[in-house]
């Protein structure tokens, strides 16, 4: 992962290929009719009837179940692996190791960096050490633990504010920096703080986070001949071959990856993984199909976490609320590769407000834990938490509202850009009518009244943010075929991860060709029959590929009216499709349904094909955010409740507004999560092994955890300029400004700032404690 | 390195597997204590004869409305036979511990996680999974409401969302927000659909009482 947002983290590993030059540029929608609207999903009846075929689903005749054996040890050299036992056992049908032949196991593996797929240097617990294949995958367990492995365990390091101590055990010999530190300087904070009238300086940290989505990483691999096709849980199937191929040693042709449903990822699924490549070799090894889902436990450990980070900012602000410069600290763990740990920690600092003098220095570090990977929004959450919460505390230190201190500061170009234009920047609005339809004003004079009930306080907190991404942008190309009978096909390569970009596609079919969305069959995210797509992720699947799909359907409507114009004899400037009809918008007596032209007959089915062209040279196209919550503390247990949450986004055109709304309030949980819950514990004197690797002790926010009470506020300014269809990304930015606008919600009921996460009841009642308020 | 405290550790957690085997082989008993647990791995006990992890017993399992006649494994989870045996791959798995609900079916018309439920344990239940809300290709009222609220993302662990609602709605028709809930609080959903799963939890209430009860 890079620590430049802009330079996309989801495409890392990727080599691109280059959009054809599109040909028409396409006017950007005025008022729409199907886009927009709330609608249900084209996949629902197969997500609740229990049709939808996950992989993790998938049966075939004679199908073995693989299982992998991970390093115990957060640092460890494998000496030995003796696996006669496993061998034997019944149902056991291959056995994989670095000890073992055949020994393509040993055969370069990049993930992050090059490696053999089993390499028996382990850096963290749970790399991957041998692997099974057993006829169930009880079986494929038992013979998991009847493999000996012999290791000679190393000292480890594990906590990354220890790494550059001078005794610091090394997680790499080169040293427990991934790079040197990187810094960004604009203007002079030095100057800056000497014309600030209140400097305000804090540490924060957020905690390691695991992603740890419903469907655990899985897949199954099957052999035809050469030819491997995996059904992969991904957010990017030509990402997977991509890695796979790789590895491998095989031809991209030969290895088709099809990923139709995926129970969530979050950024853990955007790249191939060890399991996809042992599954195939098991595969191989056996002449069986091969499932290969990891356990949970597995997927808290190997397959990627959110790094904490450690951060020091120091803020200088005129009374009139003019900020004069920031400084900004950060740290974070790649983990054992090289994996972005402190990417993107600053971006927030950098451009979120207006401010000529700006600092920052950013150091990735190396600990024995399992890499990190891109996690919804990579380094704004974090970055976030510090900055809303400084800004909260700098609002009160100059006697001046939060919001306010805010709007004053919204920039209109994006500053760490070299002062590029936003094509369009919402956050004032976002502050504003998100204020106003929270009730800001009003809900802080209410609790200046009654705030106080016992040992109960309540408090209202806000935060804003902006995702560096979420402007998509080439390449993509997308096919529509419109059949005789009205019917249509869409085929394009992006996964649907579950944020309905599906059914967004189809609206954008049925906007532009007239037809009901259902009639719009899609075809997706499957490298043997559709085209190149890049992972869904980084809040740029609709701005990516909405564009392309438009034009693939302006390709088809563009012929459809050139056939319906020789057929009526008039000019095609004056026809339009409407309602499965081509009806001319000079005369209304002239008409035809799509099904009684002749050219379209004889024909049989027409194919349109889009490119998503480029975004605006000199422009940057960003989503913006501003959050607002109501708690309540019962400062005699530090429990809080989360009673009422508001979002107000800046993510251009809403498209769906249910899936959009659904974005904004799963955003605001994961948010909670950060906030209130969420942490990786590592045993960090005694083993070096995480001791919280299930749901019990890892927790997520469970219903009870998250209000019932959530508004969605879209701010949709028309932006004409970012694409055809005028749509940002809203998965990421939805989860920027949660967590923060919950610690200065609990700052304003107890005015106890806690500035670590996650905000449990054990932190709360010490800090409470800590402060004379408990 | 014999003398490092984790290579105890790592002997240790194989040793668990002997232990492992005896909590199974004792659970048909209810008889568990930590000490005979790690004599049964040792040596064969007297009483009920020890089952072998891999040797196969018959079950009658009513799933839907049919019944199927099976040899299963002791220790198979009733989760692993209805996905992996009888392919009715409606029931996900998502942590194989009772946490997170994705399992969830109903046993005599309660919720029940099918991961923590051996096949032994569930012959003689009526055991109802999201396959058998539908009445031949049409959803259910439960099914239909979460289409309508869109109250799923990656549609994951909505199988146990459907089937804890369900559930609930069995025992109680009209279900307040706090008593919604409380009912769902069994099953994670890291896509965060709550505020979605409420709502359609109260439409699923209305469609039932319209007729739409299954």
């Amino acid at each position: 992962m890079t620590n430049r947002p802009d330079t996309e983290y989801y495409l890392e590993g990727l080599d691109l290929p280059e959009t054809p030059e599109i040909s028409t540029n396409l006017e950007p929608w005025g008022r729409t009719t199907v886009v927009g609207q709330a609608r249900p999903r084209v996949d629902g009846y197969e997500r609740v009837s229990g049709t939808a075929v996950y992989p993790a689903d998938i049966t075939m005749p004679g199908m073995l179940y693989g299982a992998m054996l991970g390093c115990p040890h957060p640092h460890a050299v494998v000496t030995a692996v003796d696996v006669s036992r496993a061998q034997t056992m019944p149902g056991v049908r291959a056995v994989l190791s670095a000890f073992t032949p055949p020994d393509r196991a040993t055969q370069p593996h990049v993930e992050a960096i090059r490696t053999q797929l089993f390499n028996p240097h382990c850096r963290f617990e749970g790399d991957a050490v041998a692997a099974v294949a057993a006829d169930t995958p009880y079986q494929a367990q038992d013979a998991l633990r009847a493999i000996d492995v012999q290791y000679e365990v190393r000292p480890f390091l594990v906590d990354e504010r220890k790494a550059l101590e001078p005794d610091a055990p090394l997680v790499h010999e080169s040293g427990n920096r991934v790079s040197p530190l990187q810094v960004y300087e604009r203007g002079d904070v030095a100057k800056g703080f000497a014309e600030a009238d209140v400097v305000l300086e804090e540490e924060y940290r957020t905690e390691c986070e695991i992603h740890t989505p419903m469907e655990p990483h899985g897949c199954v691999a099957r052999w035809d001949g050469d030819r491997l096709t995996l059904w992969e849980s991904t957010q990017g199937v030509y990402a997977v071959q991509t890695g796979v191929a790789a590895a491998l040693g095989m031809p991209f042709s030969m290895v088709r990856v099809v990923g139709h449903y995926m129970g969530g990822g979050f950024g853990a699924k955007l790249q191939s993984g060890k399991y996809s490549v042992v599954a195939a070799l098991l595969a191989k090894m056996t002449a069986r199909p091969v499932k290969l889902v990891l356990t949970r436990e597995e997927t808290y450990l190997s397959v990627g976490n959110r790094p904490p980070a450690n951060m020091r900012l120091k803020v200088g602000v005129k009374r009139d609320g003019t900020i004069t410069a920031m400084q900004f600290w950060g740290s974070g763990a790649s983990g054992a590769q090289p994996a972005g740990g402190a990417g993107s920690l600053d971006w927030v600092v950098r451009d979120l407000y207006t401010c000529a003098n700006v600092r920052t220095e950013l150091q990735d570090l190396y600990i024995n834990a399992g890499p990190a990977r891109p996690f919804r929004a990579p380094g704004h959450p974090q970055g976030a938490w510090a900055l809303e919460q400084m800004m909260d505390a700098l609002a009160e230190a100059i006697g001046m509202d939060p919001v306010a201190l805010r709007v004053k500061n919204v920039p209109i170009v994006s500053q760490a850009r070299g002062n590029v234009p936003y094509t369009t920047t919402g956050l004032r609005r976002c502050l504003e009518e998100g204020a106003a339809a929270f009730g800001w004003a009003e809900a802080r004079a209410d609790i200046a009244r009654s705030g106080k009930r016992g040992t109960v306080r309540r408090g209202v907190g806000m935060a804003a943010g902006l995702w560096a991404a979420g402007g998509g942008g080439p390449p993509s190309t997308v096919v529509v075929k419109f059949f005789t009978d009205g019917s249509v096909n869409l085929n394009m390569g992006a996964s649907d991860i579950g944020t309905g970009t599906k059914t967004v596609m189809a609206m954008v079919v049925a906007e532009e060709l007239g037809v009901d969305p259902d009639a719009v069959e899609i075809e997706h995210a499957d490298t043997g029959s559709t085209q190149f797509a890049t992972p869904s992720g980084g809040s740029k699947t609709v701005p990516t590929e909405s564009p392309a799909v438009r034009a693939a359907a302006v390709d088809v409507k563009r012929q459809l009216l050139e056939i319906a114009a020789e057929e009526l004899k008039v000019d095609v400037a004056t026809l339009t499709l409407r309602d499965g009809k081509v009806v001319s918008t000079a005369d209304p007596a002239v008409s035809r349904p799509l099904t009684e032209l002749q050219g379209l007959r004889r024909r049989r089915n027409l194919i349109g094909v889009g490119h998503r062209g480029p975004n605006p040279e000199g422009k940057a196209v960003n989503p913006f955010a501003a959050q607002f919550c109501e708690v309540e503390v019962d400062t005699a247990t530090g429990e809080v409740r989360v009673l009422r949450f508001l979002g107000a986004h800046d993510s251009g055109r809403v498209m769906n507004l249910l899936t959009y709304r659904n974005q904004v309030f799963g955003g605001i949980t994961m948010g909670i999560g950060l906030g209130l819950t969420e942490s990786r514990i590592l045993d960090v004197d005694q083993t070096g092994k995480m001791v919280n690797v299930n749901w019990h002790d890892y927790k997520l926010p469970t219903m009870l955890d998250v209000p019932a009470d959530m508004t969605c506020l879209p701010i949709d300014p028309e932006d004409r300029e970012c694409n055809s269809t005028g749509a940002k990304g809203i998965g990421e930015p939805a989860t920027i400004p949660t967590a923060p606008a919950i610690a200065n919600a609990i700052y304003h009921a107890t005015g106890v700032r806690v500035t670590a996460t996650p905000i449990n009841p054990l932190a709360l009642v010490r800090a409470l404690a800590q402060a004379g308020e408990g | 390195m014999t003398s490092d405290p984790n290579d105890r550790d790592d002997r240790g957690s194989r040793q668990r597997g002997l232990s492992r085997r005896g909590f199974l082989s004792t659970m048909g008993t209810g008889v568990l204590t930590a000490t005979a647990a790690s004599q049964l791995g040792a040596q064969p006990p007297a009483g009920p004869a020890v089952v072998a992890p891999d040797e196969r017993a018959k079950v009658t399992l009513a799933v839907n409305g049919r019944t199927y006649e099976l040899l299963v494994e002791p220790r198979w989870s009733l989760s692993y036979v209805l996905r992996e045996v009888l392919e009715l791959t409606g029931t996900k798995v998502g942590c194989e511990r009772g946490e997170c609900g994705a399992c969830t079916v109903l046993m005599d018309g309660t919720p029940r996680y099918a991961c923590l439920t051996l096949a032994v344990e569930a012959q003689g239940a009526e055991i109802v999974t999201v396959e058998g809300l539908m009445t031949g290709e049409d959803l259910g009222p439960v099914q239909q409401a979460f289409v309508e609220k869109d109250a799923f993302q990656c549609g994951y662990c909505t199988s146990g969302q459907i089937m804890a609602a369900e559930g609930l709605l069995r025992a109680t028709a009209e279900p307040d927000v706090e008593r919604i809930r409380h009912g769902m609080s069994g099953n994670l959903c890291r896509c965060g659909a709550y505020p979605h799963i409420v709502q359609a939890v109260q439409r699923a209430a209305e469609l039932r009482r319209a007729g739409g009860a299954s």
